[in-house]
């Protein structure tokens, strides 16, 4: 398919999850609403889109703005050697969102570490607990209000 | 803190850890294994050891400054990160790079690429008992960092490419040096070759061991050398030109079975083809005029007379990286937009170049790239490397983000040793190449 | 007692030599200096040659703790159980600006410097060193560990 009519279809079949579709500098982005986008990837992986790689998950924190988070996906088909982006904004009060960690595998620890660093929860992750950071750290790293050299150390240091 | 395998384990099985202080070569990582005697029931990795901030660093430097924090992630293969950061940046603000700096750009990849998988090929050896292997592919990648070196002026993290094309051009003697490296790199790998291929402990070892299906490695979003072993054409050069890689003519190995001689053969072949890619892109770099010049003395003679500094002597080396004075700028940085250091002749001696060096460097000013977000990725040493940066028309990017191969690979060793012995765990692990920084950030 | 003063002295010269000459050392190996450990460890710039050429893989066999590399907080207690499973006499080098100071690093993961977490001889900076410097800094510890006394206190009659 074009690419235009490829995202045309998309947006047919997912009319009610998707809020609108856009591109940036070449890439092609979905604006999914937060309630359907477990329905918007699992419909994307399966035929005839075959959105079969996850490549990346990660946030974005908008400390500004109303909707403070913003999950961003990539994902890839490589029968069709295409990308697409898509975005979903969390509010601040409940940063929660459905996992896709039962689509594709690697989603378990990307997952994992979205809600290390952002404290972004992830609704029917199997095992969703810190990855990179260690047990006893408070906060979340990339979060903009945690302060860039506030170290936390797990044992005594010397001066 | 109990980790998650304590609690599932059951009370009559033994709890091994391995790590996070591994036997040296791969770094911080740490496997905890369940065993029935020798057989693995369970495992679980915990990672994280090496987590240095990048990405929170990355909001607080410039654009300009958090190059050399990119050299950092992969360091097996540190110019293909600054590759992908510079080619994710250029994108974004829209400079097309002097051709000459795309082909040395290319040129610096490839010798990165080789000495990737020497270095992952080596630690995988020396694992499973063959030292050899190990010194002789530490030989020649000491003749592929010679010429990075005599090129940027560092062995490793070199920060060399730069937004907007390379630090420098290539000294005068690159092409004996180049030349040189590919001889040597070729005799120790025909030397591993014949040391490995047919070596029936390193057969026993690898064959069969750590398998993984094709749907299991697209699912597990795997890239790179690992995922061609499965048999999957999936190559970012191939699929995504960039540079001047739809210019080159070089083959993709594939594997079958997807098991960890397979990794072990695909890398090999890998870097037989990167021999080949360096081969046509020195090809393709016309010889310029040398950068030495003094009267009646060849430019190498010149240039060791130059460094002797003896009192009196005519000679004098310009104190810039050679290959970066401002007659070769033209060729190896764009001059599209103030992306990159204007050339010192210029900040030294003129107004107009002083005053650009100065905006170039302070703080609100340099690089501002128009908001937006952008993702670019090329073909890491691992595979698919990406960044997406995310700006927000300030100096310092909003955030940036790293799609790091291993990540993805590293998640499916839970799967692939499973059922195996401990033993086994060694040569899988080697053969993903794991590096920390990337895995970590 | 002049005797006994000259043959402790004689005995620190050999003893000095005796364990500068055969270092066993474990490389806690992190970040991106352990490529410039392997190439100082390989056959092009020689560890070997200055009698620290054999790698022990344990702490409990080695003298020579070579930290290279970052070590981050997540990191500090395992560096610091390392350290005190290796039995007296050790020593640790630590090698690489991270390893010094925090290096490039100066935010919330990483700890500034391993002197912090455990007393360190000597000091190799460089992002990453040159095997040279390696080779440099391995030179002054074995300096070092020529001039470290005994404590003869136990034998010394007052």
């Amino acid at each position: 398919m074009e690419k235009e009519t490829l995202i045309g279809e998309i947006r047919k079949r997912f009319a009610a999850e998707i809020e609108s579709d856009a591109e940036s500098l070449g890439d092609q982005v979905l604006i999914v609403r937060r309630e359907g986008l477990r329905a918007v990837m699992a419909g994307l992986q399966a035929a005839p889109f075959d959105y079969a790689v996850l490549l990346d998950l990660t946030c974005v924190d908008f400390l500004a703005s109303e909707n403070r988070f913003e999950m961003v996906y990539h994902i890839f088909s490589l029968s069709r050697n295409r990308r697409l982006r898509i975005k979903v904004s969390l509010p601040d009060d409940n940063p929660v969102v459905d996992s896709i960690a039962g689509l594709w595998k690697n989603a378990n620890w990307l997952e994992r570490e979205v809600f290390d660093m952002f404290g972004v929860a992830f609704m029917g992750h199997p095992d969703l607990r810190r990855i990179l950071m260690y047990e006893g750290f408070e906060g979340h790293p990339l979060r903009k209000s945690y302060p860039w050299r506030k170290e936390q150390p797990r044992i005594p240091l010397k001066d | 803190m109990d980790a998650r395998i304590q609690k599932e384990a059951r009370p009559d099985t033994m709890l091994i850890n391995m790590g996070p202080s591994h036997p040296a070569m791969h770094g911080t990582f740490r496997i905890m294994l369940e065993l029935e005697g020798e057989k693995i029931l369970n495992s679980e990795i915990e990672i994280g050891y090496l987590h240095r901030g990048f990405e929170k660093t990355c909001e607080n430097k410039t654009y300009f400054n958090l190059l050399p924090y990119t050299d950092r992630l992969n360091y097996v293969s540190p110019q293909i990160n600054n590759l992908g950061y510079v080619m994710t940046m250029e994108k974004l603000l829209g400079v097309r790079v002097p051709e000459r700096a795309t082909a040395i750009r290319v040129l610096m990849s490839e010798l990165s690429r080789v000495s990737d998988h020497l270095t992952c090929l080596a630690a995988m050896a020396m694992e499973n008992g063959a030292f050899t292997v190990f010194l002789y592919m530490m030989k020649a990648r000491e003749f592929l960092w010679d010429v990075i070196e005599a090129t940027s002026g560092s062995r490793m993290t070199t920060a060399y490419i730069r937004i907007g094309g390379v630090r420098a051009d290539l000294n005068d003697e690159w092409r004996e040096s180049v030349k040189t490296a590919l001889v040597e790199t070729r005799r120790v790998l025909k030397d591993v070759h014949g040391l490995l291929d047919k070596n029936q402990i390193f057969l026993n070892r690898t064959r069969g061991i750590g398998t993984i299906s094709k749907e299991d490695a697209l699912s597990y979003g795997w890239t790179g050398p690992c995922l061609r072993s499965t048999g999957i054409l999936y190559d970012v050069r191939k699929a995504h030109p960039y540079a001047i890689y739809d210019r080159l003519a070089f083959d993709v190995p594939l594997g079958e079975h997807g098991d960890n001689f397979d990794r072990y053969v695909v890398r090999m072949s890998e870097m037989e083809q990167s021999l080949r890619i360096i081969e046509q892109v020195a090809a393709l770099i016309p010889d310029t005029a040398p950068a030495v010049k003094a009267d009646g003395i060849e430019p190498a003679e010149a240039v060791r007379q130059g460094r002797l500094r003896k009192p009196g002597q005519r000679i004098r080396l310009s104190p810039n990286l050679e290959g970066s004075e401002k007659d070769r700028y033209q060729d190896i940085l764009t001059r599209d937009a103030p992306v990159c250091v204007p050339p010192k002749e210029d900040t030294y001696t003129t107004m107009e170049g002083l005053i650009s060096h100065f905006l170039f460097f302070m703080k609100g000013y340099g690089i501002r790239p128009p908001k937006g977000d952008v993702y670019f990725s090329v073909e890491g040493g691992n595979g698919e490397l990406g960044y997406y940066i995310v700006s927000d028309g300030t100096d310092r990017p909003y955030r940036l983000h790293l799609r790091a191969p291993c990540f993805h690979l590293v998640s499916a060793i839970e799967q692939l040793i499973r059922g195996r012995f401990v033993a086994d765990v060694i040569p899988t692990f080697g053969s993903m190449n794991m590096i920390g920084g990337e895995l970590d950030r | 007692m002049s005797g006994f003063d000259f043959l402790t002295t004689r005995f620190e010269t050999a003893l000095g030599w005796g364990r500068k000459f055969s270092l066993f050392h474990y490389p806690f190996v992190t970040a991106c200096c352990g490529m410039e450990y392997m190439s100082a460890a390989c056959a092009h710039f020689d560890l070997d040659r200055f009698g620290a050429g054999w790698t022990r893989f344990s702490p409990r066999q080695s003298d020579l703790l070579l930290v290279v590399g970052t070590v981050s907080h997540k990191l500090a207690p395992v560096l610091k159980t390392v350290y005190e499973q290796m039995m007296e006499p050790k020593w640790v080098i630590a090698f690489g600006a991270c390893a010094v100071s925090g290096g490039i690093y100066q935010n919330y993961a990483a700890v500034q410097g391993i002197d912090r977490v455990i007393p360190v001889d000597v000091y190799i900076p460089g992002c990453p060193p040159r095997p040279e410097m390696v080779l440099d800094g391995l030179l002054k510890l074995q300096e070092k560990i020529q001039k470290q006394e005994q404590d003869w206190r136990w034998r010394k009659k007052p």
